[in-house]
């Protein structure tokens, strides 16, 4: 386990500290710019202020171009707790909020807005927070978000989100080693402002109550170290350490291994072993935001190198562009082969591509070298496994190994050798005798790895998208194939309901069955379907065959070869044939010539009863009456029942004549069943049914006449086959008249519209 | 007689330890059997999945399936050289170019929709393999471009040719540093130290 907290403490005391594996020790430069105290420059003529300034997500913009500034003022706000607002840095008017080159070594664009100076500098209303100690914690930690501070050592993670930690804390550690070399602009912030960088960590104190607070200077700070002495020299918990040059003890986990031993964690956070650790600068900046309410606006920016006259610490406005430094330190570009400008400092910091490029929160240092200064680009040589790199590595890592992965683009094998623990310190390219940039290697690695992770990551939502489309298209398509499935079987349910009523009513009109029967269900098929057709109801289709049957053997021969005809086309109509052959059965009872005259007179009455508006039963007390009147009787009163009901037709009286109509022809066989007994059922019929059936029929046999005619050879010939051959000629002569006659009237029945009493009366 | 006892103790030893060990494999085997076949997971793993179907099969999976039934490996142009190389590691065969039949390795692309000529007429959003596009009928369709794989099926059924792949521009945050743009030993303190 890693050291107690007590024998942390003990050691501390005694004035001893831990240490860290590897590390280098590259002259410091230290000098070239720690000599003069910090200045502020002119405000430049235009500041470009990036939205982004640290790690997290953008602030959105709240200001709109035109719009006039005080100093100060938010320029965005932060959208999520992972985000700080930038502010305007000097009072003026906004002149620009597009795209602008960046402080990141892509040299891309971000959005930023620019900034025209007024050149007054006004501030805008601060509302400072000199009572802090009675102040709710949350509230500090708000302030301090909303003077959009962030961690001004180098990484720039948002303060507030440190501040608001859950977690014990043992160690607060003001982080002022600054090891890196050229830079001094902690060291000169330290020797300038250490009251109030001590005034900044009592917040800290208060917000985080850690066990003990530890201020770490690098014992090359002399001056600096001394001056956070005597500011802190009245609290005895501020212990003021002094810890022993080495490049890189300023980075928060070596920092940490040097005065607590303990080693943060991979993955981890300083806070996993109860340390929490601020930069000099960010404590300056949080004493600025509570004390005096300003937020973060201006940072220290060394200005150093051999190619500058006067290198310096500037006191900075965020957002000053480089060219405006470098002019305020005298740049002299003759120094340099071609100009040069490294932001940060000479070890982790980078070329930039653009002069115009402005000073952001996280800009420690500008380096502008001159040419003895600087490594020849094309000195790489090859790698020969010295293991420098090892030893000097301060995270223990292979450097060697890492490099190798890294350029043969094996990046899952560089992985395997931890390369996200480097820190990219870059203490192994330092002592490469090969001159090898191993730091770019491993940051070009990491990025590659980082990108292929989030096309992996992209990928697999692909996948899943794509996988959900499909599961959705499988599943749209089975629904539509259920519907189709249901509303089949709700069309089938539905007709065999209609089946089933058509069959119980059938079942009230038995019939005994032989063969003619099946030459009457062949016709009522025909008939059927047609009827079908036109009155679109299969109730009426049932109806119909039982209603119109021709039973007698010649009659019954001859329009069974009608029917045969029809019954062809008939056969494709599906649908109607079970009610035909239900028809069948109820239409067998064959009867002789009498009876369906006798039927015939019966109707030609009951049709002029109708028509007087008489009852049903009249009609079917007149049908019984009748019955028993002889063959010549019989027929003469057909046919003057038929040439009334003619002329009765004529008059637009369609029903009756749609009852002869089925009578006269030579499927005429209602009556004499209703004679033998079953009147009482066929009256129990469904009367409208009927009514419509034998309309549709009508109405069908009318558009079927010319081709009953055009096929009458055939039916005669056909006619003969059945049994009864003996009396067909006649029969059939007789039929067919009768036939032809029923036809005509059917033809202008169909014309006339329906009326059911007078259905019900032929009934 | 002690010779034979030795060599009989012997035999029945390894054979009990054979039995041991059979019966232990054996329902190992029946334990731990694994179902499916792990192979087309990966290399469907491996595939960019934008499911263009530039390779002819109707998205990654059924390619990586195809793969694995012995299909060449260099037909997929979205995944370019290096999914070629993982597929080649993967499946243990030598690498080879690119089938210029399937097309060719592109830049990294996203479909974008000219939204004043779009008719609404939801072609595209029904060719869409990733749901990416949105939009309803008669109404203005747009791509999110988040979730598009550029995949080019949705340019060719726009009946107004609204459709534009335009190249994905880069930012910071998708940079990856480029040693041919930017320079790469800037450790000045090294010559003065």
């Amino acid at each position: 386990m890693y050291p107690s907290f007590d024998s942390i403490i003990e050691n501390l005391n005694a004035g001893k500290t831990y240490t860290f594996p590897g590390g280098v020790h590259p002259d410091d430069r230290k000098s070239l710019s720690n000599k003069d105290s910090i200045i502020s420059p002119s405000i430049p003529p235009l500041l470009v202020i990036p939205l982004r300034q640290h790690i997290g997500s953008d602030g959105v913009c709240c200001v709109e171009v035109g719009e006039h500034v005080l100093k100060g003022q938010p320029l965005s706000q932060s959208s999520s707790p992972f985000s700080v607002p930038v502010h305007a840095p000097t009072s003026g008017e906004v002149v620009a909020i597009a795209p602008h080159v960046v402080a990141h070594p892509s040299g891309l664009t971000e959005m930023c807005v620019s900034i025209k100076p007024d050149g007054k500098d006004t501030w805008c209303e601060l509302s400072p927070l000199t009572d802090y100690v009675e102040q709710d914690k949350s509230e500090l930690v708000a302030r301090i978000c909303q003077a959009g501070i962030s961690g001004m050592g180098g990484a720039g993670f948002p303060t507030h989100i440190k501040t608001s930690t859950s977690k014990p804390v043992e160690f607060l550690v003001l982080n002022g080693i600054e090891c890196e070399p050229y830079i001094t602009s902690d060291d000169r912030l330290m020797r300038e402002h250490a009251w109030q960088i001590r005034q900044g960590l009592d917040i800290l104190t208060h917000l985080i109550s850690p066990k003990a607070i530890i201020v770490a200077v690098e014992d090359n700070k002399p001056e600096a170290l001394e001056a956070l002495n005597i500011a802190c020299q009245d609290k005895d918990e501020y212990r003021v350490v002094s810890v022993e040059t080495k490049y890189p003890a300023g980075g928060e986990k070596q920092l940490i291994q040097v005065l607590t031993g303990r080693e943060v964690p991979r993955n981890g956070l300083p806070a996993d072993v109860g340390v929490m650790m601020f930069n000099v600068g960010t404590c300056y900046a949080i004493a600025d935001a509570i004390l005096h309410g300003k937020p973060l606006i201006d940072r220290i920016v060394t200005v150093t190198g051999e190619a500058v006259k006067a290198p310096r610490n500037f006191k900075t406005m965020l957002g000053t562009p480089v060219s405006h430094l470098l002019e305020a330190a005298q740049y002299n570009p003759k120094k340099q082969k071609a100009p040069k400008v490294i932001m940060g400092g000479p070890m982790m910091g980078f070329t930039l591509s653009d002069a115009t490029i402005p000073v952001i929160k996280t800009t420690n240092c500008l380096l502008v070298p001159s040419k003895k200064e600087l490594v020849d680009d094309n000195a790489e040589r090859a790698c020969i496994r010295c293991s420098a790199c090892a030893d000097a590595c301060p995270a223990s890592l292979l450097p060697q190994q890492m490099f190798w992965h890294a350029k043969a683009k094996e990046y899952d094998k560089a992985e395997e050798y931890d390369l996200f623990d480097c820190i990219e310190c870059g203490a192994c390219a330092y002592v490469c005798p090969s001159e090898i940039p191993l730091v770019h290697y491993y940051r070009q690695a990491k990025a590659e790895i980082r990108l292929q992770r989030d096309e992996k990551n992209k990928a697999e939502k692909a996948k899943q998208r794509f996988e959900a489309r499909n599961a959705r298209l499988e599943r749209e398509k089975l629904e539509r194939e259920e519907k189709h499935r249901k509303a089949k079987e709700a069309r089938l349910a539905a007709n065999k309901a209609k089946e089933q009523a058509a069959l119980n009513k059938e079942q009230t009109s038995p019939a005994p069955s032989d063969a003619k029967d099946k030459v009457a269900a062949a016709l009522a098929r025909a008939k059927a379907k047609k009827a079908a057709l036109q009155a679109g109801n299969a109730d009426t289709t049932s109806e119909v065959s039982e209603t119109s049957p021709p039973t007698d053997d010649k009659k019954a021969q001859v329009a069974a070869a009608i029917a045969r005809a029809k019954a062809k086309k008939a056969a494709q109509a599906s649908n109607s044939t079970e009610q035909a052959v239900d028809a069948t059965n109820t239409d067998t009872t064959s009867d002789d010539k009498k009876a369906k005259i006798a039927a015939a007179v019966a109707r030609a009455k009951a049709k002029k009863a109708a028509q007087a508006s008489n009852s049903t039963e009249q009609a079917v007390d007149a049908t019984n009456t009748d019955t028993a009147s002889d063959d010549k009787k019989a027929k003469i009163a057909a046919a003057i029942a038929r040439a009334k009901a003619k002329k009765a037709a004529q008059q637009s009286d369609s029903q009756t004549q749609t009852v002869e109509t089925n009578s006269d022809a030579p499927n005429a066989e209602q009556s004499p069943s209703v004679n033998s007994g079953t009147d009482d059922k066929t009256s129990d019929n469904d009367e409208q049914d009927e009514k419509k059936a034998r309309i549709a029929a009508a109405v069908a046999k009318a558009k079927e006449k010319k081709a009953k005619q055009a096929q009458l050879e055939q039916s005669s010939e056909q006619s003969s086959s059945p049994q009864d051959a003996s009396d067909s000629v006649v029969d059939d002569k007789k039929a067919r008249i009768a036939a032809a006659v029923a036809k005509a009237k059917a033809k202008k029945a169909a014309q006339a519209k329906a009326d059911s009493e007078r259905e019900n009366n032929t009934e | 007689m002690t010779m034979s006892n030795t060599i009989l103790f012997a035999v029945i030893a390894i054979g009990i330890l054979a039995l041991v060990f059979g019966l232990v494999l054996g329902y190992a085997s029946i334990r731990f059997k694994v179902e499916g076949d792990p192979l087309v997971d990966q290399i469907d793993a491996v595939l960019p999945q934008t499911q263009c179907g530039q390779c002819g099969y109707p998205g990654c999976k059924p390619y990586a399936e195809a793969i694995a039934d012995g299909d060449d490996i260099n037909k997929c142009p979205p995944g370019g050289e290096a999914t070629i190389k993982k597929l080649a590691d993967l499946m243990g065969v030598e690498p080879k170019p690119l089938d210029a039949a399937h097309g060719e390795e592109d830049v990294k692309k996203v479909a974008f929709i000219r939204e004043d000529e779009c008719i609404g007429c939801t072609k595209c959003i029904q060719a869409c393999p990733v749901d990416a596009i949105l939009g309803a009928a008669k109404h203005m369709h747009t791509v999110i471009a988040e979730e598009c794989t550029g995949c080019d099926l949705c340019v060719d059924p726009c009946p107004v040719d609204c459709i534009d792949m335009v190249p994905v521009t880069q930012t910071t945050s998708t940079w990856k540093w480029d040693f041919s743009s930017s320079p790469k030993g800037d450790i000045p303190v090294k010559m003065v130290s």
